[in-house]
């Protein structure tokens, strides 16, 4: 490794192979290592044994849940919106071509004692238990208000203005109830609080409107996400793979000792007595712990199931459940995340779910109790905190640019931004994506 | 080499409409028109390089998809599937896809996600270099203790034309045999692998290894278990997402797609 590379990627998440593999196929010499002796950092799946190290240690993995080889468990639960940025970022890069792909079966959110499907359309809305006739009606003309939104004709703005008018004034304009506006600020535009309500109404139309196309963009699909075969970690694999073709250099299994610095610029990477010289740096949080502050903590719990989420359709091989925040009694939403083997991230006749919210006490754990609930018999949970990380400066002084932790949102469009946004101050142009 | 995943797809089609082979002097037989069905196979393409030495695994996948050896070649860059069909004698056609590891398992790095699904693996080793051949083995051992466990696993010796006489020379080559076949065939035999020594240069014995592992595939894994996800049989219920009807495919992928056909 003793060699002048024009970047060096610390760690394999997803964030950073995506990095990886866009500025490989550019041309630039990149060396990319890992601490880990796996691909995927903290957006890896895990083998059972490799699980069983990270969670409890003490503990070798149980005989009955059979070969290492078919279990691909999640760290991070999130599913991939059918028309959002990373699908589009896997066409650009023709990463398609290494991952399969798969449907989510259903979209769920709770309330009451109750949990219903989320409506993806107009038709839906209009069979939905979750609301009375006329609110449906009320529902149907608020979606349709937004599909036929044109920046450029008035007439189809309704007196509104998007970029002036905020959330809760568009909502009152259709008359929609609590519940509604409930469910479609976090069940459908998938926000985690209700900050959203008092900010200009244009974020929200754009997440509503990516949910219904999401909906829309695969035949078949019956919720907006999709979901990598064997596990959120092949996605992380994909770009590393399009790298190395590309020429990119990759060892993982390898100890940072330090990131070695020369007049406050970065001038390489040492592991060991062997120094990789770059001037450019791009690492997860973990490997700069002294340049990234806390700005927040997630809960999550992994569970292993023996059968799907209790009181969803039959045939749920997968589902997303969202208790929004205000049924919990909380500031922030809890999530359920679940796949199967369908998926190919467990042996067969199991279901893995992650219930995962944002800290708000001191007893996180607790926290999860509502979600929890909703699973019926667990036959295995591990439960863990992680700090939400961002770094302090953006890398134009020293040449180090760091990701964001992988927050709670349920997909990747926040990661995405992460990416665009390295992207740009590393080769100092946009990521402009092939857009078909 | 500059097809798009599309022009792959329609190479493949238009073969099978049986345009002539341009490599049809090797024994890969085109595919006439009639032959619709055939099965596919994906075969994970290892080696048992070292960073400093090659052992010449790509130029075995040149020589099996092209009939075409280059003898300085570039470490492998931007190539990333190369396919190409083979019948058999009963008259049985067969897909390859070759995947290959892109230098990925030089700092024993290789990601898990080539030997999923993957039917077939050929371990290449140098026979000239007593090293690659442990190298290989420790290949082996992982590929059976990860893959999917009906993997055909072939062990190829390369580089057998550096320990033959040279017919047209009268200087004496320097280099010599560190792997005896006897050695490495009796390694194969115990592990239960297919072995063979081929010379990618002169072309001895490449197609061998692909008809040999096509014929050890029970012909019903390859048509259950095409990467098409068709090894989804539990749930039916489950749509896998298909990315390619709309054309899809990224300036990247369009760009330098190493992928080639020529069946």
């Amino acid at each position: 490794m003793d060699e002048e590379y024009d970047v060096i990627v610390l760690g394999t998440g997803l964030t950073e192979c995506i990095l990886s593999g866009l500025l490989s196929v550019e041309g630039k010499k990149v060396l990319h290592m890992d601490r880990n002796d796996y691909y995927g950092g903290e957006s890896a799946s895990l083998d059972l044994t490799r699980l069983y190290r990270k969670f409890r240690p003490e503990e070798s993995k149980p005989d009955e849940y059979g070969r290492d080889r078919d279990w691909n468990v999640d760290l991070i639960p999130k599913f991939m919106m059918a028309n959002g940025e990373l699908v589009k970022i896997l066409i650009h890069t023709d990463v398609t071509r290494y991952i399969e792909f798969k449907d989510i079966s259903g979209s769920y959110v709770a309330s009451g004692e109750k949990i219903y499907k989320v409506p993806a359309s107009e038709q839906d809305a209009l069979t939905s238990s979750l609301m009375g006739m006329f609110e449906k009606r009320r529902l149907k003309n608020f979606l349709e208000f937004l599909q036929k939104w044109n920046d450029e004709d008035p007439s189809t703005h309704q007196g509104i203005d998007l970029d002036k008018n905020n959330m809760s004034a568009v909502y009152d304009k259709f008359r929609l109830e609590t519940g509604t506006r409930e469910f479609v600020g976090h069940a459908m535009a998938l926000y985690l609080d209700d900050s959203y309500l008092d900010l200009p109404a244009r974020e929200t139309y754009e997440r509503i409107i990516l949910y219904i196309t999401s909906v829309t963009r695969f035949a078949n699909l019956k919720s907006p996400y999709i979901y990598p075969m064997y596990g959120l970690g092949e996605l992380p694999q994909g770009f590393a793979r399009l790298s190395a073709i590309y020429g990119g250099t990759y060892m993982l299994n390898k100890q940072i000792d330090e990131i070695v610095y020369e007049n406050g610029k970065v001038v390489g990477v040492r592991s060991e007595n062997e120094t990789a010289k770059a001037k450019q740096v791009i690492g997860d949080p973990s490997y700069f712990p002294t340049k990234v502050r806390k700005v927040g903590e997630v809960v999550r719990a992994i569970c292993i199931l023996t059968h799907p989420i209790p009181n969803t359709d039959s045939n749920m091989h997968s589902v997303q459940l969202i208790i929004p925040q205000n049924q919990a009694k909380r500031k922030h939403d809890i999530y359920v995340a679940c796949v199967s083997s369908t998926h190919f991230v467990c042996a067969q006749n199991y279901y893995l779910a992650i219930v995962s919210t944002i800290v708000e006490t001191d007893n996180p754990e607790a926290e999860l109790q509502l979600g929890l609930k909703l699973l019926g018999p667990i036959k295995e949970k591990f439960v863990y905190k992680s700090d939400l990380q961002e770094p302090i400066e953006d890398g134009t002084e020293d040449g180090v640019y760091i990701s964001r932790s992988y927050d709670a949102t349920s997909h990747f469009e926040s990661v995405c931004a992460d990416v665009k946004d390295i992207y740009k101050r590393v080769t100092g142009k946009d990521l402009v994506l092939f857009n078909p | 080499m500059s097809n798009s995943g599309r022009a792959i797809t329609e190479s493949i089609t238009r073969t099978s409409e049986s345009t002539p082979s341009p490599a049809s002097a090797k024994p890969v037989q085109a595919v006439p028109s009639r032959h619709k069905r055939f099965g596919s196979i994906r075969v994970e393409y290892l080696s048992s390089l070292l960073s400093e030495a090659a052992v010449g695994k790509s130029s075995l996948v040149l020589r099996f998809v092209n009939n075409e050896f280059s003898e300085n070649k570039e470490p492998t860059i931007g190539a990333a599937f190369l396919t190409q069909k083979c019948r058999l004698e009963d008259n049985k056609v067969i897909k390859f896809e070759i995947w290959d590891t892109a230098g990925q398992e030089r700092f024993h790095s290789l990601a898990p996600m080539y030997y999923r699904n993957a039917q077939a693996a050929v371990v290449v080793y140098d026979v000239t270099k007593a090293a690659s051949l442990d190298k290989a083995k420790s290949w082996v051992k992982e590929l059976q203790r990860q893959a999917n466990p009906n993997i055909v696993i072939a062990l190829a010796g390369n580089k057998i034309d550096l320990v033959e006489p040279q017919e047209d020379s009268e200087v004496l080559s320097n280099i010599f045999r560190e792997v005896p076949t006897e050695e490495a065939k009796a390694y194969a035999l115990e592990a239960g692998l297919l072995f063979f020594e081929t010379s990618a240069k002169k072309g001895e014995g490449v197609v061998n290894v692909f008809t040999e592992i096509a014929k050890k595939i029970p012909v019903e894994h390859i048509m259950s278990a095409n990467r098409s996800g068709s090894r989804n049989i539990l749930n039916q219920s489950s749509s896998r997402i298909d990315f390619q009807p709309d054309g899809l495919n990224g300036p990247i992928g369009r760009r330098t797609d190493g992928s080639a056909c020529n069946c």
